[in-house]
């Protein structure tokens, strides 16, 4: 009977094919992309080695240094966002709503699954201002306020853009954080009731401290996906004006692509590589020993 | 996510639609420890999911009443107000014109294929690597999970220079391709969540029985695990169909786009001028999408958020 189950053939039946396509789609690139950030070319031009030239290219490169300030600054606003508007709306379905949450979780939810082009372009219209005024203008000329150009400046249009994605991806989160949230023991609440914890101190002291597993699980998918962010900035205003709310990862795909630089894009992958994996041990060291900390 | 141990994926899907148990009990404690008065707290409650509804609801209603204007609706009254009448000339440019049929078309080619690729390959991978005896499983699997890991922008350009050394860009493998290999480290990953929660027994009985290997995995593995499929099914369908990247960056030709593809450019072309068709081509997206998600949206929730647990 065991030997069915370790039949060599069936083994390497099942398991070849995935593997092969495994390795030749993401390991075999993988390690061809540290190869080329060595080198400068497209494969339609040839390549020549250059050493490392990319890398010192990388650390004075003005554009690279404003599109690193910019992701870091729309991971962290957007991250803090999507955290606090997913755990108070968890906290809404659960203690407030209770059984008669599906709708509103449902409605909240269904931006997660529309396509980040479509809701771009939608915002984009939602905030115009020529040719005609937009919706969003509209209120505040109701409000006696003046239109406001979104896109013409940096600031405005990252407003733009924290609100577009925190609109897309706030009911993802408190879907995740709910999940969390519902698991914690009945008794333990109870038992802070009884002891007279009641509202924002039962929240403070029993539920945030609980639920820290599933917020620490949530801020570093939340930091993988952000750090990355591409497809909705680029059709909202393609990273304007100039290059101010270009993220890393669209200045990679312009190098590579535009500007045909296939080894200094690959050597910008690498930055944005190699930021995903320090955040995501940043975070996860700073909670361990935080819990750490409060188990002594 | 990895880290919390692979049980961790199968008891947050669980967890996620309890059976509302907990909530029952809740319900009559809170009403007697309320600070505000039964009244007043349920005006503020319904205030709130008036607020959320209209700020979910409102940027939908208004495309979908927008796509119904003229041009004539567009220049002379304002943005925000409802169409004069329902106009369909939009959705017939946006379709024709836009080319949103054949980009519709790609994409779903695209998706069905890869999808169907990955969930075949991910589970037989799977099967062999978590219910089939054999030394080394534990390192391919961590080789395979650590795909998680590389993000999509590392591994384009070389794929790039792959499928032009193989003269594969004026067609859609490069697409399929890249996405199954894609899908595979999380398909695998969860699969073999799934099918170490099935009972040994029932695969060792399956052997007992003079099943051949093939018989275990199609006949009991499978259809055991049908829900993990589903899910991931799923998960893998919005990734894919709502992906840019893959898709801008192996676009070879308008014949080949994607609706994600399409639609960008569409918004290149005509999006400045002729606000009608574009608010149309977003609605016919969007509403598409809708009517998927209306029909099975818990599974989809559930689905989208196990997905995520990979850290």
């Amino acid at each position: 009977m065991r030997h069915i189950l370790s039949n060599r053939r069936a083994i390497v039946a099942f398991i070849a094919p995935a593997l092969v396509v495994y390795l030749g789609v993401i390991v075999v690139p993988a390690v061809w992309s540290l190869v080329y950030s060595f080198f400068k070319g497209t494969p339609a031009l040839g390549f020549h080695f250059v050493g490392i030239a990319n890398f010192r290219q990388l650390w004075t490169d003005p554009t690279v240094r404003q599109t690193l300030l910019f992701t870091i600054k729309y991971t962290v606003v957007l991250l803090t966002c999507q955290i606090v508007f997913g755990y108070l709306l968890a906290l809404f379905y659960i203690f407030v709503l209770r059984r008669s949450s599906t709708i509103i979780r449902t409605l909240v939810f269904f931006p997660v699954v529309l396509p980040p082009v479509a809701v771009a372009l939608l915002f984009n219209k939602l905030f115009a201002i020529a040719p005609q005024v937009g919706p969003v203008n509209s209120v505040l000329q109701l409000l006696g306020i003046s239109p406001v150009d979104w896109f013409a400046t940096g600031t405005a249009a990252f407003v733009v853009i924290i609100v577009m994605d925190l609109w897309r991806s706030a009911g993802f989160y408190a879907v995740l954080l709910y999940a969390g949230l519902v698991d914690i023991p009945e008794d333990v609440i109870e038992s802070a009731r009884i002891d007279g914890a009641g509202g924002w101190r039962l929240v403070r002291h029993i539920i945030l401290p609980l639920s820290k597993p599933i917020v620490i699980a949530s801020v570093i998918f939340g930091l993988n996906a952000d750090l990355k962010v591409f497809d909705s900035i680029l059709a909202l205003n393609n990273g304007g004006p100039g290059t101010e709310t270009t993220p890393l990862n669209l200045y990679m795909f312009q190098t590579s692509f535009l500007y045909n630089d296939y080894g200094y894009g690959s050597t910008i992958a690498m930055l944005i590589t190699v930021l995903c994996l320090a955040g995501t041990v940043l975070v996860f060291r700073s909670s361990r020993r935080q819990v750490e900390r409060e188990a002594v | 996510m990895a880290r919390s141990g692979v049980g961790g994926v199968r008891a947050l899907n669980e967890v996620i639609w309890p059976e509302e148990g907990p909530a029952t009990t809740r319900r009559s404690r809170r009403r007697r420890g309320s600070l505000l008065s039964g009244l007043s707290r349920r005006a503020l409650t319904n205030i709130l999911i008036v607020i959320i509804a209209l700020v979910e609801i409102y940027p939908l209603f208004w495309i979908l009443t927008s796509s119904f204007k003229s041009q004539d609706d567009f220049t002379t009254q304002p943005l925000w107000s409802l169409p004069k009448h329902l106009n369909f000339h939009n959705y017939v440019t946006a379709w024709l014109t836009g080319n949103l049929g054949t980009d519709a078309l790609n994409s779903l080619t695209v998706t069905l294929v890869s999808m169907a690729v990955i969930l075949l390959l991910g589970s037989a991978a799977a099967f062999a690597l978590e219910i089939m005896v054999w030394r080394g499983r534990t390192s391919i699997l961590l080789l395979i999970i650590g795909g998680l890991m590389v993000p999509t922008q590392l591994i384009l350009l070389p794929l790039f220079t792959i499928y032009f050394k193989l003269g594969l860009t004026n067609s859609l493998l490069p697409l399929i391709i890249t996405y199954i290999g894609q899908g595979l480290p999380l398909t695998v990953f969860l699969m073999a969540t799934y099918f170490r929660a099935v009972p040994r027994e029932l695969f060792e009985a399956c052997a007992l029985d003079g099943g051949g290997a093939f018989r275990c995995f199609f006949s009991v593995g499978l259809p055991l695990v049908r829900n993990g499929i589903f899910t991931l099914g799923l998960l893998l369908f919005f990734s894919i169909w709502n992906d840019l990247l893959v898709a801008l960056t192996f676009n070879s030709k308008p014949s080949l786009s994607t609706v994600q593809v399409g639609l960008l450019n569409f918004n290149g072309q005509y999006g400045q001028v002729a606000y009608g068709p574009l608010l149309a081509a977003i609605s016919i997206v969007i509403f598409s999408t809708f009517i998927v998600y209306a029909l099975i949206n818990q599974r989809v929730m559930r689905g989208l958020t196990a997905g995520s647990v990979k850290g």
